[in-house]
């Protein structure tokens, strides 16, 4: 049994190396193109566009969120807001009435019905050539849009433009673990896209080509992760979707551990879903990478963080045992002036030197990613809190995830 | 823009050169942990064998002292080193076998060479006793790595912590699942009923756990002296441990 489990761990980890080196393989090959042009804002043409605002109880952020548009590079009359007021029931209407002088904008208020309906509704209402929607918790950078239009004028085929995700002001340790981890989101967008294999378009800024919606449909309910569908849906009809990794967008994260889970789970639920509704997809020559490394990959992944941890766990409560069993037989005993170093008692395991060597090569990611997203490398705190917490919380939702996907329960938005 | 127009756009083929050299990658890697593993796995093997041997050494070289010196000294003939040495090689063998495992031919070996040495040991120590007519306090203890023997283990804490308290208590640990007549001539010549952790202690055999308490008890009532060495001890740092390989 030991050796099965053992051996377990050895597919397990060598999956994941394989999936970190593949990544690393894919950026050495092309980070000359990475760094190239990913600056221009230069364009020859500016396409009408159209970005929606759903909201829903934002009060507190969202006169930032429609400013950040406001303030974006971008010939005003190219550019319409659609404020969507998605049946609030504080005081995000008021909000959003602050700005019903400006051209720009357009207010709507409707009922309660999820933010893919906001979505939707805001689609037919537009006649722009690209559509695409701001989280009200949500912040763009000034150039986020030109450098977006700038993917959509290179390439006619590209039909939908993601843009690089960051944490708003990240403050405490639940935060700073995010700021690290959406940085490396940051680094892997971008290799993912290179791949050909984009498998989400997420709600902050995501931008699209309205033919996407003309010809594929509207968004769907989608087990509450309407922007993995989305991306699904055009990857399975080939539709190109490309990565503009330049053009930032500052999203407020979830402050709390309950909070995070909240959003976690449903993410990871509806990954999941939606994977399992396009699990046509696997192993298809025709869907390219994405069939062949980021759906197995990605699936295999929720596992095996799930299987490790739990062996991890099994074993530290055998330790902790045994300690206790100690402590019942001959008490309590902590003599500092009694340990010396002995390399002789060095973990010198294979699992151990495997996961030295994952954690090296993940840590280089995560500077390569840092410099990608902020152009200069700083090793600060964030990497260690997010090295020695995020492996045992992740798995909390990954493990509820799988739980609530085999028992068929459903997953809550809040 | 129609759809087929859209439909058009050829797939980013899959790279697989890629796949197979990301493979060959990660095997390397893979194998280079291997590799390194097994290098200081073997170099902690040898480690064992070296102290193994050095103590077979030292305990030769006690007996023949002891043949030189029987007739007219019992001075001069050190063997609190072995008990530590002894003690060493019981922890570094104890943490092997954990993580290489109950069934690995090489600690089973190293375990084999390591009883004949305690064996030897307290032959030694029993000889010494007879001739210079003072005996060292020394346990024989019998466990087994078979099953769950909560016992087995409570009983390594225990002896552990009891050579901690006094160190001049030798403690002689034996795996009763280990392939060795001595061992079994052992367990036959002090009758141990298959019923483990068994401990002799003073030519009396004690079967089940023993706790700390009772095995002191009996220990202070059997030699006083030793409160005068715990009296010592806890005045000054002492850097001696002993413990027995199953823990």
């Amino acid at each position: 049994m030991q050796n099965i489990s053992n051996i377990i761990v050895y597919v397990f980890s060598f999956l994941s190396l394989y999936f970190e080196i593949f990544l690393l393989i894919t950026y050495i090959e092309k980070r000359k193109s990475i760094g190239e042009k990913a600056d221009s804002e230069e364009l020859n043409y500016f396409p009408t566009t159209t970005i929606m605002v759903p909201c829903f109880n934002e009060e507190k952020t969202l006169e930032k969120t429609v400013n950040s548009l406001l303030n974006l590079d971008y010939p005003k009359d190219k550019i319409e807001i659609f404020i969507v007021d998605d049946g609030s029931t504080d005081g995000t209407y008021e909000v959003a009435k602050k700005f019903s002088n400006n051209p720009q904008i357009k207010i709507f208020k409707k009922e309660n019905g999820g933010k893919h309906t906001v979505l939707n509704f805001g689609i037919k209402n537009s006649r722009s050539e690209l559509i695409g929607c701001l989280d009200a918790d949500s912040f763009v950078d000034k150039y986020a849009l030109k450098r977006i239009v700038y993917f959509f004028n290179k390439d006619k085929n590209t039909m939908a433009v993601v843009p690089a995700i960051k944490i708003h002001e990240p403050k405490n340790i639940i935060q700073k673990i995010q700021n690290v981890e959406y940085n490396l989101g940051v680094f892997k967008r971008k290799v993912l896209s290179l791949l050909d294999a984009l498998y989400v378009t997420p709600g902050p800024f995501s931008i699209f080509r309205r033919e996407v919606f003309e010809t594929l449909g509207y968004y769907k309910h989608a087990h509450l992760t309407e922007d993995f569908e989305m991306a699904m849906r055009m990857q399975a009809s080939h539709y190109k979707i490309d990565n503009s990794h330049k053009s930032f967008v500052y999203t407020v994260a979830p402050n709390s551990l309950k909070k995070l889970y909240k959003q976690r789970l449903r993410w990871t639920y509806g990954f999941i879903k939606n994977a399992i509704d396009y699990r046509f997809m696997f192993f298809k020559k025709e869907y390219g990478n994405m069939s062949f490394f980021l759906l197995p990959t990605a699936i295999f992944s929720i596992i095996s963080a799930i299987y490790l941890v739990t062996v991890f766990i099994v074993e530290m409560i055998g330790k902790i045992s045994d300690k206790i069993l100690e402590i019942q037989v001959v008490g309590f005993k902590f003599d500092l002036s009694k340990w010396n170093f002995d390399p002789f008692y060095l973990n010198t395991e294979t699992i151990s030197i495997l996961a030295l060597m994952a954690g090296i090569l993940s840590i280089y990611i995560i500077l390569i990613s840092q410099k990608i997203a902020d152009d200069k490398v700083k090793i600060k705190l964030d990497l260690v809190y997010f090295l020695i917490v995020y492996p045992f919380i992740a798995p909390i939702w990954l493990f509820k995830a799988v739980y609530n996907t085999v028992l068929s329960k459903k997953t809550l938005w809040r | 823009m129609e759809i087929n127009q859209i439909n058009k756009r050829i797939r980013q083929a899959t790279d697989w050169p890629k796949y197979f050299y990301t493979f060959i990658i990660t095997v390397v890697i893979f194998s280079t942990a291997f590799y390194i593993s097994q290098y200081f796995g073997n170099k902690k093997i040898e480690q064992i064998r070296q102290i193994e041997n050095k103590i077979s050494i030292d305990i030769l070289s006690s007996e023949t002292q002891f043949s030189l010196l029987a007739e007219t000294s019992c001075k001069n003939i050190g063997t609190d080193i072995f008990s530590k040495e002894l003690g060493n090689l019981a922890d570094r063998l104890s943490y092997t076998e954990a993580k290489s495992g109950i069934d690995d031919a090489e600690v089973i070996d190293l375990k084999k060479y390591y009883s004949l040495l305690q064996i030897k040991d307290f032959l030694l120590m029993n000889k010494m006793a007879e001739k210079c007519k003072k005996k060292p306090i020394s346990i024989i203890y019998f466990y087994t790595n078979e099953g769950n023997c909560t016992d087995c283990t409570k009983e390594g804490y225990v002896l552990t912590a009891l050579r901690e308290k006094y160190p001049s208590i030798r403690v002689y640990s034996f795996d009763n699942n280990l392939d060795l007549s001595a061992i079994q001539t052992l367990i036959s010549i002090y009758k141990i009923e298959h019923n483990f952790p068994a401990i002799i202690l003073d030519d009396k055999t004690y079967s089940g756990f023993q706790s700390l308490s009772t095995l002191e008890e009996i220990i202070l009532k059997n030699h006083p002296e030793l409160n005068v060495e715990l009296n010592a001890t806890s005045t000054a740092t002492s850097t001696a441990g002993t413990s027995t390989v199953k823990k």
